[in-house]
């Protein structure tokens, strides 16, 4: 059975309360049965560092992507997964992590492309858990194996392929890279290995609004007033606009996904996890160099 | 050219890496982490005498010492912070393997050598590609600094 939500001033100005947890909260149920706390970081080795108590630990590398295609684990493998991490169908699942929530927001987007319907994540993740002092354990859980069912992935509503994205122009696009990787001065993250794109640049049209934007000094979700000025007066979003959001693998635009779907309540946002890494070696689409967001040009269907 | 060939401390590690299974070399990797030493008093607050490696994912800054002609032996400094630990397991990993060695001997380590640790499906190799960077940018400190002498 899922665990009731978490009611709180700033998380009732959100689209979706529900999906977020502060660590006050998650302190005090945290031996509720039906909740699994996962860790989801960047750094490979950090939860074995010590993590929250009875926290399970998901890598979005080994455990959540396909070893072979480029793609995510498929509905077999995913059911595996959750099985092994003690996770049910109706679990309550709080995701925390590194980076404010970073690879916390790509898991949890995962969760969702398998429609796992309870989701949240710890506002402030990991950094926060850990200013406050709060406990860490480097104990292991082993959680006896549920029996989650197997569920095809529905990739459809929160998902765009590249094709996808050359049938959107028109209509918005943000890329939440830096902005060095925006203007196309370098194709990786400052202080970030190169991942090999052959063209640096943007999408054309695309409105630039870096990820961390989205956090407070605190890691935490800026609140609901402080998101509508970036993505609706500054990036230009409307009321019911289709948008989709990406950066160079997909991870960084899984944290604005989750801020425009469950804290601004977009109904159709979609995250290209393609991202840069495709769309800077494909041959032959559009791309826009320099600070400005350039013309959008006629959909490709 | 130098001809390639790994010192014995660091071909011990490797070894030691390999007879392991992965989930056992992850957890090398963390000890490893775990025993990289503090920088010394006279490094401790000069930012500026470190080079950052900036492949790594997360900060990591490097400097070395050039010790006496013949042997010239290297001293390698190494900061990382503790919410880093495959970064500071690898630079670990090399402080390890390499601290002491003639210049010679760390110049004649193929570049490719991270590799062989076995972590490379763990770890992505992506991250990998850090450790190679400190080993390139360790040479590449030792080359300038025989040259600028």
């Amino acid at each position: 059975m899922p665990v009731a939500a978490e009611s709180n001033e700033k998380f009732a100005a959100y689209a979706d309360p529900e999906r977020l947890v502060s660590t006050e909260w998650l302190a005090a149920n945290l031996d509720n049965e039906s909740l699994v706390v996962v860790e989801s970081d960047e750094d490979i080795l950090l939860y074995e560092t010590g993590h929250i108590p009875g926290a399970v630990k998901i890598d979005w590398h080994t455990d959540l992507n396909d070893p072979v295609a480029r793609d995510y684990v498929d509905g077999a493998g995913f059911a595996k997964l959750m099985s092994s991490k003690g996770i049910s169908r109706d679990s309550t699942v709080v995701i925390y992590g590194d980076k404010s929530n970073w690879w916390a927001a790509y898991a949890l987007w995962v969760f969702t492309l398998f429609g796992h319907e309870d989701v949240r994540l710890l506002d402030g993740g990991r950094d926060k858990w850990i200013a406050e002092g709060r406990d860490l354990t480097t104990e292991v859980p082993q959680p006896g194996s549920t029996d989650y069912p197997v569920i095809e992935r529905n990739d459809e509503p929160i998902r765009a392929y590249l094709s996808d994205v050359l049938a959107h122009f028109g209509k918005p696009l943000i890329d939440v890279r830096s902005p060095e990787e925006y203007s196309g001065q370098r194709t990786t993250m400052p202080a970030y290995p190169e991942e090999g794109a052959l063209r640096g640049g943007h999408i054309p049209s695309a409105a630039s609004v870096p990820w961390a934007r989205a956090a407070a000094e605190d890691g935490t979700f800026r609140s609901r007033d402080e998101l509508e000025a970036i993505y609706k007066a500054e990036a230009g979003l409307k009321e019911g606009d289709d948008v989709v959001a990406y950066c160079r693998i997909g991870e960084r635009s899984s944290h604005t996904w989750f801020v425009l779907k469950h804290l601004l309540g977009f109904e159709n946002v979609r995250n290209y996890d393609g991202s840069w890494t495709e769309w800077g070696n494909a041959v032959r689409v559009p791309i826009v160099k320099g600070s400005e967001p350039g013309d959008a040009p006629a959909p490709r269907r | 050219m130098t001809e390639q060939q790994i010192p014995a401390p660091l071909a011990e590690i490797i070894d030691d890496f390999q007879a392991m299974e992965e989930p056992d070399r992850l957890q090398l990797l963390l000890e490893f982490s775990r025993s990289l030493p503090e920088l010394p008093e006279h490094l401790a607050d000069h930012p500026e005498l470190f080079e950052q490696v900036v492949e790594c994912q997360s900060p990591l800054f490097l400097t070395l010492e050039l010790g006496d002609a013949p042997e010239q032996p290297v001293e390698i400094f190494f900061s990382a912070p503790p919410e880093a630990p495959t970064t500071r397991g690898f630079a670990a990993v090399l402080h390890e393997g390499l601290n002491g060695l003639p210049a010679d001997e760390i110049l004649a380590v193929p570049d490719d050598m991270p590799d062989q640790l076995g972590l490379t499906r763990a770890i992505t190799p992506l991250r990998m590609r850090g450790m190679a960077a400190m080993l390139a940018r360790i040479k590449r400190q030792i080359t300038d600094a025989r040259s600028a002498a």
